[in-house]
């Protein structure tokens, strides 16, 4: 009598790793496809291009939430890292005082342990520094603004509350900013948006999963003769989810392919960010960022595997 | 082969077969015979495991149902070649490829077997439709290419299911001739029909036991013969 095969297979099994070695041969023989068993099944127009279609448009969408990952995880970078070594003093005190104040300042910051260099900015870079607020015409001589005194730390860094007390007993009109206050806020919303980005790829991930695993489900419905066939002439499971399987996982891929593509054009076709570029502008892919949309497709296709893997396992249990 | 134990089938909480003995011996022919609705198709179903017994057992070549898995029932499968009165084939496949059908879902190449399917073909007399779509056969030509499928992994046992229901009396003659030729090849083979004629036909040229569903209940059938 013969063996059946469920029976050997199961004895041979138990170790987790020749186990996942079996599921590895299974999906490289699934994706090397089978012409014969994917002519079994019809093709169906219509669940054909909704799982094209929604792989294309969920990798478009993947595409953007990734780029806005990225570029939100550079922003954090960037203002922690610009922020991180720097402070500003700013010198209020009546016009006549101002330069006394302002020399007194920068001796202290001079012989303070920790600060690299301390620089008194010219009328310019402040007027510069107020352009975008006010207008090119602003008149800074009229103007009681305050002198600020750019200061960069050692990599050490320096005894804030200390400077703090020395400047408060010899320079009266010096207040010192470490940034710390504001940067602390825009490092965590940044890193916010970064997760956001990751999350809003998961979801993706996750609807696309639903509407493969829908349309898988509705193609076996379809096909239900079919099944009934191959089940009589001796079908096994694994061979009538093969040609289902195999079907959604290569149209996903080439939707996701489609899709990333798309993206990754819209990205590149994005403004540059200019001198004054904010967020937005900058949210297209830099450097070597260009290659993670790339692992969009085969992980589109591997979302499709798995949910019409899991669709027709679970349909075919529940026929007889 | 083929062993019904004391089985009983009941569906929503009547019973359609009531303490069913059958034993199909190996290169045995056999009738089962009863009106519409008496349960024939409910007990090749119970042969071919697309129904479990509710009680007894049903041993297939040595092996309880109880002990067989899905995969298990599919391994059985190839081993009993299936007749229904519909056919049941997959239209947009030729005739050739839903001949094929059976080799290609137990792995077997089917280009290293095109001769096997040749003569096949030309035994049920369906060589020039080898290319049509099975909406473009006739009843009988339906019925026999149904036979060839099923009989392509040279099965032990042939089950069929009113087989002559839809054809006129010389294509159920043509495919009764095929059936007495498996039989006589050594193959076990089981109809369920409820045409007397066909049986009495059958029975001048093959030593076939003629089994009957009354009541539930299956008896040898007698006297009316």
């Amino acid at each position: 009598m013969r063996a059946p095969a469920r029976d050997t297979a199961g004895r041979r099994g138990g170790a987790p790793l020749s186990a996942f070695m079996r599921w590895l041969g299974r999906a490289a023989s699934l994706l090397a496809g089978d012409a014969r068993a994917d002519r079994v099944v019809p093709p169906a127009g219509f669940t054909a291009w909704l799982t094209v279609f929604t792989a294309g448009a969920m990798s478009f969408l993947a595409v953007f939430a990734l780029a806005f990952s990225l570029a939100a995880g550079r922003l954090a970078d960037s203002w922690s890292a610009e922020l991180a070594g720097t402070a500003t003093l700013r010198i209020s005190a009546p016009p006549e005082q101002v330069a006394q104040q302002t020399a007194a300042a920068l001796a202290i910051l001079d012989g303070t342990p920790g600060i690299a260099a301390a620089r008194a900015l010219g009328a310019e870079e402040q007027r510069a520094l107020l352009e975008p607020w006010f207008g090119p015409d602003l008149p800074v001589d009229s103007l009681p603004i305050p002198q600020l005194i750019e200061i960069v730390e050692t990599p050490r860094g320096y005894d804030a509350q200390g400077l703090r007390l020395r400047l408060q007993a010899e320079v009266p009109g010096a207040v010192l900013d470490d940034h710390t206050r504001w940067r602390r806020p825009l490092v965590r919303a940044a890193e916010w948006l970064r997760v956001l980005g990751a999350t809003s790829a998961l979801l993706i991930a996750a609807a696309m999963a639903a509407m493969i695993t829908l349309a898988a489900r509705a193609a076996l419905a379809a096909n239900a003769q079919v099944i009934d066939v191959l089940r009589l002439v001796g079908a096994r499971d694994v061979y009538i989810a093969r040609a289902f399987v195999r079907r959604f996982t290569m149209r996903s891929l080439a939707g996701a392919a489609a899709g990333t593509v798309a993206g990754m054009l819209v990205l590149a076709l994005l403004p540059e960010p200019g001198a004054a570029g904010g967020f937005l502008t900058g949210l297209g892919l830099a450097g070597t960022g260009w290659l993670v949309p790339l692992a969009i497709p085969p992980l589109a296709a591997l979302v499709a595997f798995w949910a019409t893997r899991g669709a027709a396992m679970r349909a075919l249990r529940e026929t007889t | 082969m083929i062993e019904l134990c004391e089985v009983s089938y009941s569906y929503g909480g009547e019973a359609l077969l009531s303490d069913v003995a059958l034993e199909l011996q190996p290169g045995s022919f056999h009738f089962l015979t009863g009106p519409s609705g008496s349960g024939k198709t409910t007990l090749l179903k119970l042969c071919y495991l697309e129904l479990r017994a509710s009680r007894g057992e049903v041993v297939f070549f040595g092996r309880p149902a109880s002990q067989i898995g899905r995969d298990g029932v599919a391994g059985l499968r190839r081993r009993i070649g299936i007749v229904h009165q519909d056919c049941r084939f997959l239209d947009h496949l030729t005739v050739i490829e839903n001949i094929a059908l059976p080799l290609d879902v137990a792995g077997q190449p089917v280009g290293t077997r095109r001769q096997e399917l040749d003569e096949l073909l030309a035994w049920v007399g369906l060589s020039r439709r080898r290319g049509a779509l099975p909406p473009e056969l006739s009843g009988g030509e339906r019925q026999r290419a149904a036979l060839a499928r099923a009989v392509i992994l040279s099965p032990d046992v042939i089950l069929a299911d009113e087989p002559t229901g839809n054809l006129d009396w010389e294509m159920s003659l043509r495919l009764l001739t095929l059936l007495i030729e498996l039989n006589r090849m050594g193959k076990t083979v089981l109809v369920a029909t409820h045409d007397m004629t066909l049986i009495r036909q059958a029975k001048s040229q093959v030593a076939a036991r003629v089994l009957r569903i009354r009541d539930r209940r299956l008896q040898a059938a007698g006297a009316e013969l």
